[in-house]
């Protein structure tokens, strides 16, 4: 099947199968940022934005990204890098392996919320798991960076 | 995983149902749980192009298109101050915002899983489905009947006046409940909808006229049959209803 997308800003057609899902598309146009974790729709190493939502791909089919917009990490470098210093500065990207989707969450909490609580930073990447660093140098990172913002 | 040989966005209703006669066809829904299975589906029949996943509010019930997702229905305002945040509070543990942004009301409801907080609340609420061919049937009905090829148009809630909390049991935020309970109070009367026992939810209404919190708990408890599976015992989840029950009770109890 044919489909159209916007992946990073520019239009993209290709052509997939109907069950390719959304994290091998992506993939495969050089979007190495995503990450297959679990593969089970529960870690959140594959977290891109679909028309500016947080999903997962790894549990999207590629067909229904038709006429949508897709940001991967490749696409928002500029605004991760607001804040991904204060992460690495806590050491909280031990493996480095969640990162992308810990980073692509955190994009869209910050969007959606610009100036959230300890809480409401845990609620909302509650779906990314990491299984080195026990989050907490995650959370201290968002919580230097929002810090140093507001200051 | 599954194998999909053809894909179809529906473009009406009408074809999305003709399609779903065959057996070797399957309606998508957030895709969250059958993508999990494995076998071969020959067309999979996405209703994403229907406009159905809206939730409308008028004066007399809320109107949710089978298509609108969990983070929808935890986000809306409306539906929120009319439950007290019960909606809000079934489905903010489930799995994480990427998940709830995908898993859609209509999959949830129609799946009849057992493990489901969705169910569990809307089943404590004046709530009904309405059904492609069959039309508009009670919540309370539907989760009894058998599956057939239907399909899930939009779930009614009906703004009667109503009170209504919500708590659940996890061995780990994220993971599925160990027991989900919703108390309500509608028109009086108290009910429990107990979900995760492990089998799927349950309405108890209190057809005893207990006379507290306690004694509603106990009630509910001696009537909902619990299972086991590998997250808890029976036992332990026959002792978890009368906890949450109480509990959601004893909170009703305050307004």
């Amino acid at each position: 099947m044919e489909i159209k997308v916007k992946l990073n800003g520019k239009m993209l057609t290709a052509s997939v199968e109907a069950d390719t899902v959304l994290l091998d598309f992506l993939r495969k146009n050089g979007c190495f940022s995503v990450k297959r974790g679990c593969d089970t729709s529960n870690c959140g190493l594959c977290t891109v934005l679909m028309d500016g939502r947080p999903i997962l791909s790894c549990s999207e089919l590629a067909v229904r990204a038709d006429g949508h917009e897709i940001y991967t990490l490749e696409g928002l470098k500029e605004e991760a890098e607001e804040f991904v210093g204060f992460i690495a500065d806590q050491g909280a990207d031990q493996c480095g392996f969640c990162n992308p989707g810990f980073v692509m969450n955190t994009i869209a909490l910050l969007r959606e919320n610009s100036n959230p609580t300890d809480d409401e930073i845990r609620a909302f990447l509650a779906g990314n798991l990491c299984r080195c660093s026990g989050y907490e140098g995650q959370l201290r990172g968002i919580r230097a960076f929002l810090d140093s913002r507001n200051n | 995983m599954i194998n999909i040989q053809k894909y179809v966005r529906a473009e009406s209703l009408e074809q999305a149902w003709t399609l779903n006669q065959s057996r070797t066809n399957r309606i998508l829904g957030g895709m969250l749980w059958l993508r999990l299975g494995s076998g071969n589906v020959n067309t999979a029949i996405d209703l994403s192009g229907l406009g159905l996943d809206y939730i409308e509010e008028t004066e007399e019930e809320f109107s949710i298109g089978a298509m609108a997702k969990l983070r929808d229905i935890e986000k809306h305002e409306g539906l929120n101050s009319y439950t007290d945040n019960a909606v809000e509070n079934a489905v903010k543990d489930i799995v994480g915002v990427q998940f709830r942004n995908m898993a859609t009301v209509g999959g949830s409801i129609w799946g009849r899983f057992g493990f489901s907080d969705v169910l569990t609340v809307f089943l404590a609420l004046d709530s009904y489905v309405e059904l492609y061919k069959r039309g508009i049937v009670p919540l309370s009905e539907f989760v009894n009947m058998k599956r057939d090829n239907d399909i899930l148009v939009r779930l009614i809630v009906k703004k009667t006046p109503c009170d209504i909390v919500y708590k659940s049991m996890r061995n780990q935020r994220t993971d599925f409940p160990v027991i989900a309970c919703a108390v309500s109070r509608i028109n009086g009367k108290l009910c429990a909808s107990i979900g995760a026992r492990p089998g799927k939810a349950m309405l108890v209404k209190d057809e005893k006229g207990t006379d507290s919190p306690k004694d509603f708990a106990e009630y509910v408890a001696e009537n909902v049959p619990t299972g086991s599976n590998s997250r808890a015992g029976a036992e332990y989840r026959t002792h978890l209803i009368k906890v949450l029950t109480e509990r959601c009770a004893l909170e009703l109890g305050g307004k």
